[in-house]
């Protein structure tokens, strides 16, 4: 992180072009994104024509029920799955930063998977795993296990696990041991030594992740679709199944309300991550 | 750990004594990796497990799958010109999205680099908001924008170009992939030109190197980890879509990740998707080690 110097500057034509190419790549960032907003207000038949201001297609979506069921599943399944990879996931972390044990580098690797693993292989793996274990556990105990809720919530934690132990690692990473050490010099036990020294400092950290398991979570089509059952559906899930049949004015509105909700979730963790000190801002 | 060590006063040797507090934090450490270690053994890697079992199965007369008769006929079909065609139409589309996010991310992730630190700052803020913004609501946006009659198609007859017709090509969806997937290609980039240490180029610059030549034998090499990482982040979640090209492609433009969850939820013939899907593991596993091997150290 040397100062930059002028060498580094392109003259002439090349830094035009670096800076019209910035702009462009902005324009076609929020030039959707925008142009989204302002029609969901359109009073239109066609998704993409301008026919005047209202509000009739958010009122639409406030009185349909089906979305309204859709959107309860995806916040409970967001919120549970986020809740359990969150501790599971700051475990991970605390193990693979302080500690060496038997299985590490397994451990690591494992880690990384879900991570990188594009969404589609996920969503058969989880597809094949339920239906495999459901019919073996049916037929030894004689159970009726369905996929459905529970499913969707154990794939989500699968993959959200992983997000969250690299994002509380990183703060780890950029952290003073030697605090710990102090605390156990002073006759803290792990427990204390934990609780006061290392948890306050991981906590932008660990919210950061929280927040990024909640995101991905909303985020996710393919393997809720795999791994839902009836009655269970996501809000991702019924959207994407509407825009295949057509798109109408109404999943402009929808679609207004998550960029809302993701948007919300992005602000609070910048806010969340701004306490964070020299640690890298990877993920 | 000395400290655990010189709270015990028993007359034990000192090796004794260090090596069982050694052990004692390893059972530690193996104890806190335990809960999420389990977890992912039982729900992650025995799921990945079934799926190369599958691969080797037989599907059945009822559209089940008989697990007994192992072969490799799933295997087979991917020679199949169907098959074939749908797997190089993925690859060069997910290249093609590659090269372009690669186009547009270097130059932009060399100009953030290069600002001072408060508009750094700003500028990466805006690149990560669209990164967090819905996936599927980003993707809606642009069936929105190019629809017949929609505001892309307005503009160009406004101007006297006529109506455009992107929606359901190719094209739709390497725009789609590029609008989705391009970040990914911004943050590694960035993260990598930021690193440099700008010293070496105005020593070549000391050394009459010209502008040019040292953007290509200093600064260019130099950025190859974020090149790399940010390839792979781009053409592994590029070749497996599903979405994007669900809602922006045409019924003539299947690609791997819709052929195999139609191998699942319409064809109902799961060996052959699990065959498929075990290859794009495969791309995925070998484009990973490709990184480590090159010296990158985390995605």
């Amino acid at each position: 992180m040397t100062a930059v110097g002028p060498s580094v500057e392109p003259r002439g034509l090349p830094r035009f072009a670096m800076r019209a190419n910035a702009w462009l790549v902005y324009l076609f960032f929020y030039a959707p994104i925008f142009l989204l907003i302002v029609f969901s207000f359109s009073d239109d038949r066609l998704v993409g024509r301008w026919g005047g201001f209202t509000l009739r297609w958010y009122g639409e979506f406030a009185n349909n029920s089906e979305v309204q069921q859709s959107l309860w599943v995806s916040v409970r399944v967001a919120v549970l799955s986020t809740l359990v990879a969150v501790v599971l996931g700051t475990l991970a972390a605390l193990a693979l930063v302080r500690f060496r044990f038997f299985g590490k580098k397994v451990f690591d690797a494992l880690l990384y998977l879900p991570v990188i693993i594009p969404d589609v292989t996920m969503a058969v793996m989880m597809l094949l795993f339920f239906t495999r274990l459901f019919d073996v556990l049916d037929d030894t105990f004689g159970l009726q296990l369905a996929k459905g809720f529970g499913s969707i919530v154990v794939s989500h934690v699968a993959f959200n696990i992983s997000f969250v132990s690299i994002v509380v690692r990183a703060r780890l990473e950029g952290m003073n041991e030697t605090l710990e050490e102090a605390a156990v010099d002073l006759y803290a036990t792990p427990w204390q030594s934990f609780r006061y020294v290392t948890f306050p400092q991981i906590l932008p950290g660990i919210a950061g992740g929280a927040l990024l398991a909640l995101t991905l979570s909303l985020d996710d089509v393919v393997i809720s679709q795999f791994v839902a059952g009836p009655g269970s559906t996501t809000l991702p899930v019924f959207v994407f199944g509407l825009i295949r049949r057509g798109v109408t004015p109404m999943i402009n509105a929808v679609s207004v309300v998550m960029l809302v909700a993701s948007v919300t979730l992005v602000v609070l963790s910048l806010v969340a991550q701004r306490s964070r000190d020299a640690a890298g801002s990877d993920g | 750990m000395t400290a655990v060590a010189e709270r015990i006063d028993e007359p034990v040797g000192v090796a004794d004594v260090e090596r069982q507090a050694a052990r004692e934090r390893r059972r530690r450490g193996f104890l806190l990796a335990l809960p999420a270690y389990a977890y992912l053994v039982f729900f992650f890697a025995l799921p990945l497990v079934a799926v190369g079992v599958f691969s080797f199965a037989t599907r059945n007369r009822f559209g089940g799958v008989d697990l007994a008769e192992w072969n490799l006929d799933s295997y087979r079909k991917l020679g199949e010109d169907i098959v074939f065609d749908i797997l190089l139409r993925s690859f060069s589309l997910a290249l093609l999205t590659t090269a372009i996010c690669l186009v547009l991310a270097y130059p932009f992730a060399y100009f953030i680099a290069t600002r001072s630190e408060t508009v750094r700052n700003v500028m990466l803020v805006f690149v990560l908001i669209p990164f967090w913004t819905n996936f599927l609501v980003r993707n809606y946006a642009w069936r929105l924008l190019l629809g017949n009659d929609g505001p892309v198609s307005q503009v160009s007859q406004l101007l006297g170009l006529g109506e455009v017709r992107i929606l359901f090509t190719p094209l739709a969806v390497v725009i789609g992939l590029v609008y989705s997937f391009l970040p990914f290609m911004i943050l590694p980039l960035y993260a990598a030109i930021e690193r440099i240490d700008w010293r070496l180029v105005e020593a070549s610059r000391d050394l009459y190197a010209t502008g040019r030549q040292s953007w290509t034998k200093v600064v260019f090499p130099l950025s190859m980890p974020g090149v790399i990482a940010g390839s792979i982040l781009v053409f592994v979640p590029s070749l497996g879509a599903y979405v994007t090209p669900e809602i922006l492609g045409g019924a003539k433009t299947t690609l791997l990740g819709s052929y195999i969850v139609s191998q699942f939820l319409t064809a109902r013939n799961w060996p052959a998707g699990a065959a498929l899907s075990m290859v794009l593991l495969t791309v995925m596993l070998m484009t990973t080690i490709i990184y480590f091997r090159s010296g990158g150290r985390n995605l």
